[in-house]
């Protein structure tokens, strides 16, 4: 219980520090950021009474001392107030993040996923063969894992996509032009399922070689342990050995790593979205900054950091329910 | 997030192993004998070399005026872009400013990750936990997002503003490897010795800790290398950098929105990505072959008297012993 409330606290502060510097952030910024946002607003139609006074609050810019102020960017947070987004006006900030998370959870995701069980599962082998062929894999990972992700998504498009066969499409998240539902549907499905393979072909690419050399040099680790050398003495099978006492107790760690990037799956892959132009809360943010809409770039940084802090909040607190030794361990 | 990866991979490994004992010439003579490590230093050297020397060969690589989306040819080694500036020259002289971002930022994240992460370690109490909160923190909060929130208001991006907004969102998993090194080593006989003699705070961590922390600080500087080369990358490629300095992420930045791919310019969007890609491959070579030495359970042994050990311990492949 105490590991719990410890957990809880640290998440809970961490989260106040987060608004603080979201708070504090505006004030970064030479001139008036609200001048800035509402005249462009104002290019696309006419602004709400209010709207100036509303923003100033939300940017931290309020009236009266910074205390007040303070109060006041709390005071429209906990009414979820997030202003009005400026790119895509006058859509509200929160709707407008509202509709692009779930496409970065998704593919993301799954992503994420697929390169841990891959960069396990040739890494538990490459670890087993040490010294071996398989070893000489470590280079060639090292390579895959240095390279941007976004620049092997460009380097998908141009081949599966524009320049040397024409089978995936290279960008958005669906087929816009067929007139597809968004929504639990057959087609819908398969358009979104055909976008993605993609982007998250160069998140796989570039993650499995960091997995693969993490549980390589665990599982190196683990064959010089006492308890592997006793299971070949009694003469199981090889087989047995690698995958019931030594890659059982390498992939530990590796869990755990696992655990944390799972927790950072909604800040997403931002350049990757970019490149895509994938429908997802990366992208947003981008052309949030280039459009200089404050605003939704505010709300999507408080989204994307309050999101990340309660997923590595559980992933703690499952964590410690699987392995107890790292309740005790800070 | 590839460098975060990378990072948990090996940052445990570094963490794992007793440090002192052997001499360091021995160490080190020992450790070029690694090919990785050679592999890793020459490639890492050239790019040193490349940023050092390249930009005196090509003192005007943004002339414009060449062919557009020319080919690579005996003229233009690498072809041209879309506005007919040399791909090669560019790519050569973009060397210095991307350097200078890793060496920059692998910097600043080292002093900062050792000031926190030793200093709080050695004086314990309520410095270490204030310190381990901060950095802890630092470690949930994504830092793209932060990044580029910060750089959208703050509007300058030039080299100096980058790097201390990198390094100043990168130090704080290195900040918590030298804490738990250093927690290890606060209470080993020669720190206790030099305590008892009455040796002030400051000069215990400064002679005695840092020195024996050494190759984990160096294999920290270095992650802060591989982790500012991905992160400049992807920020100047989603236009956050200053397009009007010549580096690798600036380069793809521009073939990208310049449309190169539909053009068909292969060479202008293979080559800035694949030298980061060497680049960074280099410094993970180099960290790879550090974490071998300071962790001698990962070798890969060759000699024939270790041989023979693992193969009586029956793990060492049939066709192998042969």
């Amino acid at each position: 219980m105490r590991f719990v409330a410890r957990k809880l606290g640290f998440y809970l502060a961490a989260a106040w520090v987060a608004l603080t510097i979201n708070f504090f952030l505006p004030r970064l910024m030479p001139g008036n950021p609200v001048e800035v946002v509402i005249a462009r607003m104002q290019q696309s139609g006419p602004t709400p009474p209010g709207e100036a006074a509303a923003l100033s609050k939300l940017l931290g810019l309020g009236s009266g001392n910074v205390f007040q102020r303070y109060w006041q960017y709390l005071d429209s947070l906990s009414h979820l107030r997030l202003g009005l987004s400026v790119s895509h006006f006058p859509e509200p900030v929160s709707s407008e993040i509202a509709s692009s998370i779930l496409w970065t959870l998704l593919l993301v995701g799954v992503a994420t996923i697929i390169s841990f069980v891959l960069g396990i599962a040739l890494g538990a082998v490459a670890g087993w063969k040490r010294g071996f062929r398989l070893d000489a894999l470590v280079p060639a990972t090292t390579l895959l894992t240095a390279m941007p992700y976004f620049w092997v998504g460009l380097i998908l498009v141009y081949v599966f996509a524009t320049n040397v066969v024409h089978v995936l499409p290279a960008s958005n998240g669906y087929d816009t032009a067929a007139g597809l539902t968004v929504g639990f549907n057959g087609p819908f499905i398969a358009s979104a399922v055909q976008h993605a393979t993609l982007p998250a072909l160069s998140i796989i690419v570039t993650a499995v070689g960091g997995w693969l050399l993490g549980m390589r040099n665990m599982m190196v680790s683990t064959l010089s342990e006492d308890y592997v050398v006793a299971a070949e003495a009694k003469g199981l099978r090889p087989s047995r050995i690698m995958i019931g006492y030594a890659a059982r107790n390498a992939v530990l760690p590796s869990i755990s790593g696992f655990a944390i990037s799972l927790g950072f799956v909604v800040s997403g892959a931002i350049a990757m979205e970019y490149v895509f132009n994938y429908p997802g809360i990366g992208y947003m943010l981008v052309t949030a900054v280039s459009n200089d809409d404050y605003p939704l770039m505010q709300g999507i940084f408080l989204v994307i950091t309050l999101a990340v802090l309660g997923a590595n909040l559980i992933v703690d607190l499952f964590q410690g329910y699987i392995d107890p030794r790292t309740r005790i361990a800070r | 997030m590839t460098a975060t990866n990378l990072a948990t991979a090996t940052a445990d490994a570094a963490a794992a192993p007793e440090l002192g004992g052997q001499r360091p010439g021995g160490r080190l003579r020992e450790a070029f004998r690694s090919r990785r490590l050679v592999a890793g230093t020459a490639i890492v050297g050239f790019f040193v070399l490349l940023a050092i020397a390249g930009p005196f060969f090509f003192p005007n690589a943004n002339k414009i005026g060449g062919p557009q989306y020319a080919g690579p040819s005996a003229r233009y080694w690498l072809g041209t872009t879309q506005t007919g500036q040399d791909v090669f020259a560019q790519l050569v002289v973009s060397a210095r400013a991307s350097m200078e971002i890793v060496v920059g930022v692998a910097l600043l994240a080292t002093v900062v990750s050792v000031v926190i992460g030793i200093t709080g370690a050695y004086v314990g109490g309520f410095v270490d936990e204030a310190f381990s909160l901060f950095s802890n923190f630092f470690l949930v909060i994504p830092t793209l997002p932060l990044i580029i929130v910060i750089l959208a208001y703050v509007k300058s991006s030039g080299i100096a503003s980058l790097i201390v907004i990198i390094a100043l969102t990168s130090w704080a998993a290195s900040a918590r490897v030298l804490r738990s090194q250093t927690l290890s080593v606060r209470n080993r006989e020669y720190v206790l010795a030099a305590r008892a003699s009455g040796e002030r705070a400051w000069r215990i961590i400064v002679v005695e800790i840092v020195p024996n922390e050494l190759p984990i600080i160096v294999s920290q500087f270095i992650f802060g290398g591989i982790f500012a080369i991905l992160t400049q990358t992807a920020l100047q490629f989603i236009g956050l950098g200053n397009p009007t300095l010549l580096t690798w992420g600036n380069m793809l930045n521009i073939a990208y929105s310049d449309e190169a791919l539909n053009a068909g310019a292969w060479w202008w969007i293979i080559t800035p990505g694949l030298c980061i890609a060497l680049l960074g491959m280099g410094l993970a070579l180099i960290n790879f072959s550090l974490d071998e030495i300071l962790n001698p359970r990962l070798r890969v042994y060759s000699d024939r008297r270790s041989r023979a050990r693992r193969s009586r311990a029956g793990r060492a492949p049939a066709g192998r012993a042969a």
